[in-house]
């Protein structure tokens, strides 16, 4: 659905509260950006006074801090460690059930649980990320029922950036740093107040119950100035034309070998990556083995165990480990999924306890490309 | 709207037979428990299923038998070799295990309408191409001239040996070759690509060939045959991964841009030519 310029309104931080309201009087979990142990993270939001109103962060390659603001902003900061996969895609979920009865054994899945998550505070690239992840496990394959029916009763409110991160590099991977679609709302914090935009039908029907009134000009001006000042602050740069046929033209590249000699292969950059979906399965069962869980948790192509096979694990050098993980995310994740793997979040750069950068990584494969 | 079934769902299954065959690998036929998946199921040769030992794990392995097979007989063939399949192997008669499947893109029994057919397999990659040994013998006026090139690391670890006679004798002629020859040996002793080497009166625009085995015998024969004037497109090959959910979305078994356990295992020499040349990939 198209929403005209014009139909932009204002609302002050009691609309915002009443939103949080609303939403949780629905049956939504109201998830949002809260302060826990010196990071802004995602977490169950019940009062406006939650958010880390006043704070902002410093993203570096190796490098996270949160600090004061001299404002009051609300949304002043860009992306921390979690993302909302974790709520979509469940670290940890019951995937089958085994039960030995006298008739032998039954196997069963559990019914998906059905939790209606209003997200508060989406990003544009976190909106990307969610998008990446629907062709995941909703797209063209098999279907995952439980990120399916989480998904279907999900609410977003999307907020604009209006300042980046030094390890932002959205508008390379074209996927922000404004929204402009896939949200129920969207959010510009002004001086004093909300700029809305509605998205969607529900979104239209929620703000109904808010007091808002139409934005004057000179507010969406200055939400449209604030919106270029994200722009305005990103500085990290992946070029990405042509980026799957000149990473795969690399796989023998001496880089990688540099690469790996000071990659941990730790894991750190899959856990927070927004889009990262492997994941492995696990035996958990009673002491009696008669009462058995497969639970599926997070993984990553960073462990040793990760392609293991009969003759050994496949991968078994950092090397082809991280080789794996930048190619996949960069380059055949195109072929699998339509669109890169990469939204340009940072997170990988910002959460690397040695700080690898892969936009670092990617312009010393592809330096023999530019002449 | 009924929910879409849950793709991790196991389906019981009885062992109605156990068969051993050389040293640490068995057959197994199973029959699925519930009546009407059973009455349901089929596959095609070159799938695979996941089976299932419930709290030790589950192993993607493919089917051995013919494609008349339903869900009331699906033959596997197992070497004992890991954590899952040792479990397996220490099930019998009665025993109950889960199945999910069949999983995965075949072997294109279409292509091989009216050409040459060469089977090339080593060790264990014999189960894998049975179904389509069975396909070749139950009518071979569709099919031109049908060779299976079968190599081991010693005769007495030749899989389905005492099948070869009614194999032959259905007009598929046999290679084998072994590494390691013993006295009663009258085969080939080498490696497996150099029975393409060898191979008299090789038609090779006429010819479509099915490669199954260990990566390295597959890349060297998929050589071979390229040097005997074959095109990259009438080969084709199975991979092995470490496979999990087995519908291409826990990202174990990536392999280039390939989830071997959807867009193969079976895969077309070209698509996977670029990754093969690889180490580690």
């Amino acid at each position: 659905m198209s929403v005209a310029a014009e139909e932009v309104s204002w609302m002050d931080r009691n609309g915002l509260q009443r939103l949080i309201e609303l939403l949780a009087d629905e049956g939504h979990e109201v998830i949002g950006p809260r302060i826990d142990q010196g990071a802004i993270i995602y977490d169950s939001i019940r009062h406006v006074d939650e958010l880390p109103r006043g704070w902002t962060e410093d993203s570096q390659p190796g490098t996270y801090r949160i600090q004061p603001r001299n404002d009051q902003e609300h949304f002043g900061f860009n992306v921390g460690p979690h993302s909302w996969k974790k709520y979509l895609f469940a670290p940890l979920t019951t995937v089958m059930r085994s039960r030995k009865t006298d008739q032998g054994w039954v196997m069963d899945s559990p019914q998906p649980e059905l939790r209606r998550f209003a997200f508060l505070g989406v990003r544009a690239c976190e909106l990307a990320a969610i998008a990446v992840q629907d062709k995941v496990f909703m797209g063209a394959g098999t279907m995952d029922p439980e990120y399916q029916l989480r998904r279907s009763h999900l609410f977003i409110i999307a907020v604009q950036c209006t300042q980046a991160a030094s390890t932002c590099f959205c508008t390379s991977m074209g996927t922000g740093p404004e929204c402009h679609a896939g949200f129920d709302l969207a959010l510009t914090e002004i001086e004093h107040g909300f700029l809305v935009v509605v998205g969607s039908d529900h979104g239209r029907r929620v703000m109904q119950s808010i007091d808002t009134r139409p934005a004057s000009v000179d507010e969406i001006t200055d939400g449209v100035r604030r919106r270029q000042r994200a722009v305005n602050q990103i500085t990290r740069r992946l070029e990405t034309d042509g980026i799957r046929d000149r990473l795969l033209s690399k796989l023998n590249h001496p880089q990688w070998d540099d690469v790996a000699s000071r990659c941990l292969s730790c894991a750190n950059c899959t856990m927070v990556c927004p889009t990262c979906f492997c994941h492995s399965v696990d035996e958990v069962h009673d002491l009696t083995n008669e009462e058995i869980l497969r639970n599926r948790r997070w993984d990553s192509c960073f462990n040793v165990d990760f392609s293991h096979v009969a003759g050994g694990s496949v991968r078994d050098t950092t090397r082809s480990r991280y080789r794996q993980w930048l190619t996949h995310k960069l380059a055949t994740w195109i072929d699998q999924f339509g669109s890169s793997g990469c939204v340009g979040c940072g997170r990988c750069i910002t959460w690397c306890p040695v700080g690898i950068d892969l936009t670092h990584e990617v312009a010393m494969l592809c330096a023999e490309d530019a002449s | 709207m009924n929910a879409p079934e849950n793709p991790w769902l196991s389906y019981t299954a009885v062992i109605e037979e156990v068969r051993s065959e050389i040293e640490s690998v068995t057959t197994l036929t199973l029959r699925l428990q519930d009546e009407g998946r059973a009455a349901q199921y089929r596959f095609a040769p070159g799938q695979f299923n996941m089976l299932y030992v419930p709290g030790c794990g589950e192993v993607a392995i493919s089917m051995s038998g013919p494609v008349s097979d339903d869900g009331n007989r699906i033959v596997h063939t197992i070497r004992n070799v890991g954590r899952v399949t040792q479990a397996i192997s220490q099930l019998g008669p009665d025993d109950v295990l889960g199945v999910r499947g069949p999983m995965g893109t075949p072997w294109p029994m279409e292509v091989l309408e009216g050409r040459d057919v060469i089977l090339v397999t080593g060790g264990l990659g014999m189960a894998p191409l049975r179904p389509v040994v069975y396909e070749l013998m139950r009518e071979p006026s569709r099919f031109g001239r049908r060779t299976l090139l079968y190599g081991a690391r010693s005769p007495d670890l030749l899989l389905y040996a005492r099948e070869l006679d009614a194999w032959r004798s259905s007009g598929i002629e046999i290679h084998l070759t072994v590494d390691r020859a013993d006295p009663h040996w009258h085969g080939h002793v080498g490696v497996v690509p150099l029975l393409i080497d060898r191979l008299v009166d090789l038609a090779p625009s006429n010819t479509r060939m099915f490669l199954c085995g260990p990566e390295i015998m597959m890349h060297f024969s998929a050589k071979s045959a390229l040097a005997r004037g074959m095109a990259q497109e009438h080969v084709w090959l199975s991979m092995e991964r470490n496979m999990q959910c087995a519908f291409g979305m826990c990202g174990h078994c990536q392999w280039g841009a390939h989830f071997v356990c959807r867009n193969g295992p079976v895969l077309r020499y070209d698509v996977a030519e670029p990754f093969l040349q690889v180490r580690d990939l």
